[in-house]
C-alpha cells in the first residue's frame, strides 16, 4: 500500500480510520498540554510518568484480571499520580535535585512494573498476553471505543483549559504575581498537572511508555520556535501533533514492519527539525543571515570610517586615493567597495576611489554616532 | 547454591558496583537525566554494531554504543547551546527520536535475528551465565562477568586517578577551570564512562535497571551523607545489597531479577526516605513543626514584653489577638512555662526575668544578625541553628 492508497482508504476503512483519528486526537491532547510541560521546564517529567504508570497498568490487572483497556489505564492513572507527587514530595522535602526525583521515580516504577509484568506472565491466566504491548505502544490495537474516549478526554481538556486559561497562563509565567492576586496556586498547579499525566496515560496504548515524552515534548518546542503568544503557540502545537499522528499513521501503514509509534515520533522530530531551522524569528538560519548582514554593515562602516579618516587630511574630499591602501586594512574587500559604490559614497577611476560629497557627510555622522555613543 | 547462581549475584553485583561511581557523580552534577536519555539512545548505536559484527557482546558494539551515547550528549549540549529550548526539553526531544531510529531499524532488518528491543530494555541476568566465554576451548566464565569486570576495572582506575579532579570540577566548576583542568575533558570522560558502563550493563540488567542502579544508590546515600568518599562506599554498598538481596526475591517470586532488583533499591530508597536522621522526610516534617512552634513562641514573648497592661496577657485573650488556635496556644504556653520564661498568676501572663533576657537576646539576633550572642540558646532551639 503506498501513501495515495492510504489517503483513499483512509475514509472508508474502518481499522484505517480508527487509528488515523485515535493519533490525530492523541496528538492534538499531547501537543495541547505539552507546551505547559514545556514552558513549566517539566519537559522530562512526561518521560518519568509514562515509566511510572507501568505498575499501574500492571496492579490493576493483577485486581481485576481484565484486559479492558479503560480500566488498565485508570491504574495506570492512578500510579502516574502517584509518581507525579512523589517527584515533588522529594524536590520540596530533600535537597535532591528535581533531575535525580525523576531519574528515581521513572527508573524505580518501571523496574517494579516489569517485575509485575513477570510475575503475571507466570500465572495460569491465559489473558494475560498483550499487556507488553504498553511499553512500546501498537496503535493498531485502538478500537472505536478508545477513540471515543480520546475524544471524550480531549473535550474536557479543552474545556478546562478554557475554563481556566487566565489562570493557567498568570501562573505559568508568574507564580509569585498569581499568588498576590490571591489565587490558588497549589490547586492550579495540581489541576494542570493532573491534566498532563490523564494526557500521557492516554497516549501509552498508542504510542508505549518510552517513545510518550516525546509526543508531549516534540509539538509544544516546534510550535514555540513559531510565536510568542501562549494561545498560538497551544492552538499551533495540537496541530503539529496532530498532523504527526496521521502523517505517522500514513507512512507506517504504507510499508511493512514499521511500527507506528516510532515513525509518529520520527514525523514530530521533522516539525521541531524544520521549526529550528526555518522559523523566521528564532530559526537557526535566519538566525545566522542576520548574523552575517550584520557583520557585512559593520565591514562597510568601518571601511567607510577608514575612508573618512583618509579624506578628511585633505583640502578636497573627492581627491582621488589609490585602492591599494585599503588592502592592508581588515574589513576591506572588493564586494564592500562595490557595495559603497552601489550607494553613492564612492567613485571609482581606473585603479583609485575618491569619496563622494555624500559619502564624506554619512561618513561624518556614522563618526558623530560613534562619538556620541561614547559619551 | 549452583555456580549459576553464585555466578548471577556476582554479575550483578559488579555491575551494581560499576553503575554506582559514575551514577554518583552524576547525581552530584545534577545531570541524572542523562544517564536515562543515554540508556535509550545508545540503541541505534547497538543495532548498527549489531549489523556489523553479528554478536552481541563483541567490544566493536560496545564501543559503537558508547560513541552513541557520547554523541547523545553533544547533540543535547547543541540544542541547548541554541537557545531554542530548556535543556531538560533538548534532553526529551534527543533520546526518543534516537531510540526511534533503533528501533525502526530493528524492526526493518533485525526481524529475524536474536535481536528484541524488550531484551534490550529489560535484559535477562538468568541468561547471562550460559553465555560462556572459551579461550582456547577451556571455560573461564560467563562473558559478561568478563566485560563488566573489565569495565569495573577500567571505572576503579579512572576513579582513583583523576578523584581530585572529579571532586573539584564537580562541586566548584570555576576553581577547577582556574587551576588548569579542562571541565570539558571531565565531562566528557564521565560522559563516555557512564556510555560505556550503560552498554556494558545493558545485556545482562537492560537499559532501565542501568538507570535505576546508577541514579538510586546515589541518592539514597545522599540523603545520608555530605562527604563524597562516604557516599561512593555508601552507594556501592546499597547497590550491592540490592542485587544481591534482590536476586533472592526473584528467585522466590520466580520473576524478572532485573525488576526485582529494582524494586529493592525502591524499598531502600523508601526506607532512607523516610527515616533518614536529619534529611528524610519526617525529619524534616518534625524539624518544621519545631520552628513553627518557635517562631510562635518568640511572638508571643515579645507580645508579653511589649503589653504592660495586665488584659492584654490574659490567657484567654491570647487566642483572639494573636489569632492562634487552642492548641497551638497551648503549646507555645506549655513551652515556655517549662523553659521558665513565662509565669503564670491569676490567669495572667508575665514575663520571668529569663524569659525578659532572652526576648531582648534574640530581638538583637534578629536586628544584628550576630551568632556571638546566641550560642548558649542554640542547644535549645532549633530556629537559631541556621
Amino acid at each position: 500500500m503506498d501513501i495515495q492508497e492510504y489517503f483513499s482508504l483512509v475514509f472508508s476503512d474502518y481499522t484505517l480510520r480508527t487509528i488515523t483519528l485515535g493519533t490525530a486526537i492523541l496528538g492534538a491532547v499531547t501537543g495541547m498540554l505539552g507546551s505547559f510541560a514545556v514552558l513549566r521546564k517539566q519537559s522530562l517529567l512526561g518521560d518519568a510518568i509514562s515509566h511510572a504508570a507501568l505498575p499501574g497498568i500492571a496492579i490493576s490487572f493483577l485486581i481485576t484480571g481484565a484486559k479492558d483497556s479503560n480500566t488498565l489505564l485508570l491504574g495506570a492513572l492512578v500510579s502516574g499520580l502517584i509518581g507525579t507527587f512523589w517527584i515533588r514530595g522529594i524536590v520540596n522535602k530533600t535537597h535532591l535535585k528535581s533531575d535525580t526525583a525523576l531519574g528515581l521515580i521513572l527508573s524505580l516504577f518501571f523496574g517494579f512494573g516489569m517485575l509485575l509484568l513477570t510475575f503475571i506472565q507466570k500465572q495460569p491466566n491465559a489473558n494475560q498476553a498483550g499487556l507488553d504491548k504498553y511499553l512500546f505502544g501498537q496503535a493498531a490495537t485502538l478500537v472505536e471505543s478508545d477513540v471515543w474516549m480520546m475524544a471524550i478526554v480531549t473535550g474536557i481538556c479543552l474545556f478546562v483549559l478554557l475554563l481556566f486559561w487566565k489562570e493557567f497562563k498568570i501562573l505559568l509565567f508568574d507564580k509569585d504575581y498569581a499568588k498576590t492576586l490571591g489565587f490558588n496556586t497549589k490547586a492550579i498547579d495540581i489541576l494542570i498537572t493532573s491534566f498532563i499525566v490523564l494526557a500521557i496515560v492516554l497516549g501509552l496504548q498508542t504510542v508505549g511508555v518510552v517513545l510518550m515524552s516525546a509526543m508531549l515534548l516534540a509539538p509544544a518546542a516546534a510550535a514555540r520556535q513559531w510565536t510568542n503568544s501562549l494561545a498560538t503557540m497551544v492552538f499551533l502545537a495540537a496541530l503539529f501533533g496532530a498532523f504527526s499522528g496521521v502523517f505517522g499513521t500514513a507512512i507506517s501503514a504504507s510499508q511493512n514492519n514499521l511500527s507506528t509509534g516510532p515513525v509518529i515520533v520520527l514525523v514530530a522530530a521533522v516539525f521541531v527539525f524544520i521549526s529550528f531551522v526555518f522559523s523566521p524569528s528564532r530559526g537557526l538560519l535566519f538566525k545566522q543571515i542576520r548574523f552575517i548582514k550584520n557583520r557585512r554593515d559593520l565591514e562597510l562602516h568601518k571601511t567607510l570610517a577608514f575612508m573618512y579618516n583618509i579624506a578628511e587630511t585633505h583640502d578636497d574630499i573627492s581627491h582621488p586615493h589609490e585602492i591599494k591602501i585599503l588592502n592592508n586594512f581588515q574589513g576591506f574587500t572588493k564586494g564592500t567597495l562595490k557595495k559603497l559604490v552601489e550607494k553613492n559614497y564612492v567613485t571609482l577611476q581606473g585603479s583609485t576611489w575618491s569619496l563622494t560629497n555624500e559619502g564624506f557627510k554619512s561618513a561624518l555622522n556614522l563618526y558623530n554616532q560613534l562619538t556620541k555613543n561614547d559619551e | 547454591m549452583s555456580s549459576a547462581q553464585i555466578e548471577i549475584q556476582l554479575i550483578a553485583s559488579l555491575v551494581a558496583i560499576a553503575c554506582a561511581i559514575p551514577g554518583t557523580f552524576l547525581v552530584l552534577r545534577k545531570m541524572a537525566m542523562i544517564s536515562d536519555a543515554i540508556s535509550h539512545s545508545i540503541l541505534p548505536g547497538i543495532v548498527v554494531g549489531f549489523f556489523i559484527t553479528q554478536d552481541l557482546n563483541s567490544p566493536v558494539l560496545i564501543l559503537l554504543a558508547a560513541l552513541t551515547g557520547v554523541i547523545t550528549v553533544v547533540l543535547v549540549e547543541y540544542i541547548q547551546k541554541t537557545g531554542l529550548v530548556k535543556e531538560d526539553t533538548a534532553i526529551g526531544l534527543v533520546f526518543p527520536v534516537l531510540f526511534s531510529i533503533g528501533v525502526l531499524m530493528i524492526a526493518k532488518k533485525a526481524n529475524d535475528i536474536h535481536l528484541d528491543i524488550d531484551a534490550v530494555l529489560v535484559g535477562e541476568l538468568a541468561l547471562a551465565p550460559f553465555d560462556r566465554l572459551m579461550i582456547s576451548g577451556v571455560d573461564v566464565g560467563p562473558k559478561s562477568l568478563w566485560i563488566i569486570g573489565t569495565i569495573l576495572i577500567i571505572t576503579i582506575i579512572l576513579l582513583i586517578a583523576f578523584f581530585k579532579e572529579l571532586k573539584l570540577s564537580t562541586f566548584d566548576k570555576g576553581l577547577a577551570a582556574s587551576l588548569g583542568f579542562s571541565p570539558a575533558i571531565i565531562h566528557y570522560g564521565l560522559m563516555t564512562v557512564s556510555s560505556i558502563t550503560t552498554v556494558g550493563a545493558f545485556d545482562a540488567v537492560g537499559a532501565i535497571l542501568v538507570v535505576a542502579l546508577m541514579i538510586a544508590p546515589a541518592a539514597t546515600a545522599y540523603l545520608l551523607t555530605t562527604d563524597l568518599k562516604k557516599m561512593l562506599v555508601l552507594s556501592i554498598v546499597f547497590g550491592v545489597f540490592s542485587a544481591i538481596s534482590g536476586y533472592w526475591f526473584a528467585h522466590w517470586l520466580d520473576a524478572s531479577i532485573a525488576g526485582s532488583i529494582t524494586t529493592m533499591l525502591g524499598l531502600l530508597f523508601l526506607v532512607v526516605y523516610l527515616f533518614a536522621p536529619s534529611k528524610g522526610v519526617i525529619a524534616v516534617m518534625y524539624r518544621e513543626r519545631q520552628q513553627r512552634t518557635e517562631v510562635s513562641l518568640l511572638t508571643f514573648l515579645l507580645h508579653l514584653k511589649n503589653h504592660d497592661e495586665e488584659e492584654e496577657r490574659h490567657v484567654n485573650h491570647l487566642n483572639e489577638h494573636i489569632n492562634w488556635q487552642k492548641v497551638r496556644s497551648k503549646t507555645v504556653l506549655d513551652l515556655a512555662l517549662k523553659n521558665n520564661m513565662i509565669v503564670i498568676d491569676n490567669n495572667i501572663v508575665s514575663l520571668t526575668s529569663k524569659g525578659d533576657k532572652f526576648t531582648t537576646q534574640a530581638i538583637d539576633y534578629i536586628i544584628t544578625n550576630e551568632d556571638a550572642q546566641i550560642e548558649g540558646m542554640k542547644d535549645d532551639f532549633f530556629l537559631f541553628r541556621g
